[in-house]
């Protein structure tokens, strides 16, 4: 990764691999409010990337800074190698679809399609067959002439969508997309919104605060905390390694255990030493384990195991169990995931185990 | 039942002091009265056609004219006006439009009078640009149709202000983001956006200034001198003084016809500018 480039003489050359969008030690305040802190981000050519975080935390302010709508305090953004802060919202290769959709009530779909294309002096015919033809790909073309008070909910929001790709714009922020949105409608829209993505051949920089949602769509994903970057990975990684406790409590579930590092895993009041992956931290700093529920197995009598316990409660969530177990020398019950029903009962006592290179090692906060 | 008896007092009030007044004209303006203003039941056009007389179409065309320029200065200065309160911090809005509408709460003849003193050939702006040496001899300012718009300018302007704030106030601002997020300048902006959903409110405001001016003949008398007529003075002098009663109401039905034709355009243009299309 190169370093953040400040070169007054122009463009530096942009080799191949070099990100679409290079944001360099952003930041920005509101008065005591920091709503972004020193952020760096790259987003590759063609890249689905999320943008992922509890409310508040920032993402429609770098949202609006991309595109041009707020300015940094301090720090840079190059598009392509070229300045993007430098250039008017207007003159900006980069389109926002707005987490309102703020479509032109006064105007029809096809004329809000249109509008974006108008601008561009393109001539009349090829604006109509851009619009008809963006239409029909995020199927509402029979919508073409009503106002956007006639529309439904997830209509309005193809026509937000429409409008904002059919300027082939080279970069695409979406804020919230879905979020207006039921749950059903929403499901078929993300796996939509992806299939577009694949069609229209356009980056893509999305906005939500559900983990899900970002998991099932993005290529990777940067999560943020008051304003800070946690972490930015593949949504794999973020699920299997994550780095900080508040990505672990924030993305899906997690059985955590805090303690100090031990040779050979983490030591934890009441329970000893429990196995972990390795970690660069070193021995007796404080630190969290943090293991997934589907990774701890649960076995009978005399199998070796790690901790022991009485199952406390069973849940059946139909495709998968979840088993509370009450650990001896502990006070919060350890959750377990398992595939199908269990045949567990209340009272019953279980041995826990996992395998070490799953327990990921957490630094306290 | 329980319906109409709410209804009632409304209902009341329109037909005794709405419906009955106008009926009354349209009835008048089909009689004819002599010289000494009694009424002859007779049902005759002679008013009508004595309307048609060039000195009363010329009276009319300058109303229209007077009444129209200050209704487009009042949307010159009331789009700006209310533009900058409605980006003001929230606590000092209600500030300012108290203030545009502070005028009100003072006597009508009293505000009047006082540009008298101020247009004076003897008065402050006269003696101003006398001073600083723009003019040399005393300036006639009052007694012109220029005077006569400033006076209903003066008195008419926050009708304007007022509902252009509210339609600017309501106005989403990421509308304008997201056209500029489209491609569009600021001008263009303002052109596409802006304005054509700010319409419909400065049309209500343009009813507002220009239906009380069209038929004002108080700042025409003071202001203008008698020199500017305008219809209403001649509606008035045409009841009160010469008491030809039949003209004057035909010439008040030419005001009412004009004011219908405006309402008819105004609701066209403002429903094709709603956000919901009824066609
Ligand atoms: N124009 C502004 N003036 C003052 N404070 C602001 C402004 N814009 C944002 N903030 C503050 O900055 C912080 C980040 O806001 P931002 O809108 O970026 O959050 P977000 O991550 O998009 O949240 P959400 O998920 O709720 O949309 C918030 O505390 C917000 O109150
Ligand atoms: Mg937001």
């Amino acid at each position: 990764m190169t370093d953040p480039v400040h070169d007054a003489t122009g463009a530096p050359p942009t080799p191949d691999d070099a990100p679409l969008l290079a944001v360099r030690s952003v930041s920005r305040s509101f008065g005591d409010v920091r709503a972004l802190v020193d952020v760096s981000l790259d987003i590759r050519q063609n890249e689905f990337f999320a943008l992922l975080g509890p409310s508040g935390c920032g993402k429609t302010t770098l949202l609006r800074i991309l595109a041009g709508f707020e300015h940094p305090d301090t720090g840079s953004v190059t598009l392509g190698g070229a300045d993007l802060l430098a250039l008017p919202p207007e003159r900006r290769p980069v389109n926002l679809m707005f987490q309102s959709y703020a479509l032109f009530p006064h105007m029809s779909v096809e004329r809000n399609v249109a509008y974006g294309l108008e601008r561009e002096g393109l001539p009349k015919d090829e604006v109509q067959a851009r619009v008809a033809e963006v239409l029909r790909v995020v199927g509402i073309s029979e919508t073409a002439r009503r106002r956007p008070s006639q529309l439904s909910g997830g209509q309005r929001q193809r026509v937000a969508l429409a409008r904002a790709i059919v300027k082939r714009p080279r970069l695409l922020l979406l804020d919230e997309p879905l979020s207006a949105l039921d749950r059903k409608v929403r499901g078929e829209m993300q796996l939509e919104l992806k299939r577009l993505q694949h069609e229209v051949g356009i980056t893509f920089v999305v906005v939500t605060h559900d983990q899900e949602e970002a998991m099932s769509m993005a290529d990777r994903i940067a999560v943020f905390q008051r304003g800070r970057i946690e972490q930015v990975d593949r949504p794999v990684m973020l699920y299997e390694r994550p780095r900080s406790l508040f990505v672990a409590r924030f993305i899906g579930n997690n059985d955590l255990f805090p303690g100090t590092i031990a040779p050979g895993g983490l030591e934890v009041a009441g329970l000893g030493v429990l196995p972990t992956a390795e970690s660069e931290l070193a021995v007796g700093t404080a630190a969290w384990l943090g293991i997934r529920p589907e990774h701890i197995a649960l076995v009978g009598e005399g199998a070796p195991r790690i901790l022991t316990g009485e199952v406390i409660e069973t849940q059946f969530l139909g495709g998968a169990s979840t088993i509370a177990v009450g650990v001896s020398g502990y006070e919060t019950p350890v959750l377990v995931t398992q595939a199908g029903a269990t045949r567990l009962e209340r009272g019953a006592t279980v041995g826990l185990t996992w395998d070490p290179a799953r327990a990921v090692v957490l630094p306290s906060e | 039942m329980g319906r109409l008896l709410l209804l009632g007092p409304g209902l009341l009030y329109l037909t005794v002091l709405f419906l009955l007044p106008i009926a009354a004209i349209v009835g008048i303006s089909f009689l004819e009265s002599n010289r000494f203003g009694q009424l002859r039941w007779e049902v005759t056009f002679a008013s009508f056609e004595r309307a048609l007389d060039p000195l009363y179409l010329r009276v009319l065309a300058t109303s229209v004219v007077i009444a129209g320029i200050t209704t487009l200065l009042a949307v010159l200065i009331g789009y700006p006006t209310a533009w900058a309160i409605a980006r003001l911090p929230p606590r000092w809005r209600l500030v300012v439009l108290i203030l545009v509408v502070l005028p009100f709460w003072t006597n009508f003849l009293v505000r009047t009078y006082a540009w008298i003193v101020l247009l004076n050939t003897e008065g402050p702006i006269s003696g101003v640009l006398q001073g600083v040496g723009l003019i040399e001899s005393p300036l006639q300012l009052l007694y012109t149709p220029g005077a006569v718009i400033a006076g209903l300018l003066y008195a008419y302007l926050p009708l304007m202000i007022l509902p252009l704030y509210v339609a600017i106030d309501r106005l989403d601002p990421e509308l304008r983001e997201a056209a500029r997020d489209l491609g569009a300048s600021r001008a263009r902006v303002f052109l596409t956006v802006t304005l054509p959903m700010t319409l419909p409110g400065a049309l209500v405001g343009a009813i507002f200034v220009f239906v009380p001016s069209l038929g004002n003949f108080v700042i025409p008398e003071l202001l203008g001198g008698g020199k500017t007529v305008m219809i209403g003075n001649l509606i008035r002098d045409q009841f009160l003084k010469t008491r030809n009663w039949p003209l004057a109401s035909v010439l008040a039905l030419s005001i009412l016809g004009i004011l219908l034709v405006l309402l008819i355009l105004q609701s066209r243009l403002s429903r094709r500018y709603a956000p919901v299309s009824h066609d």
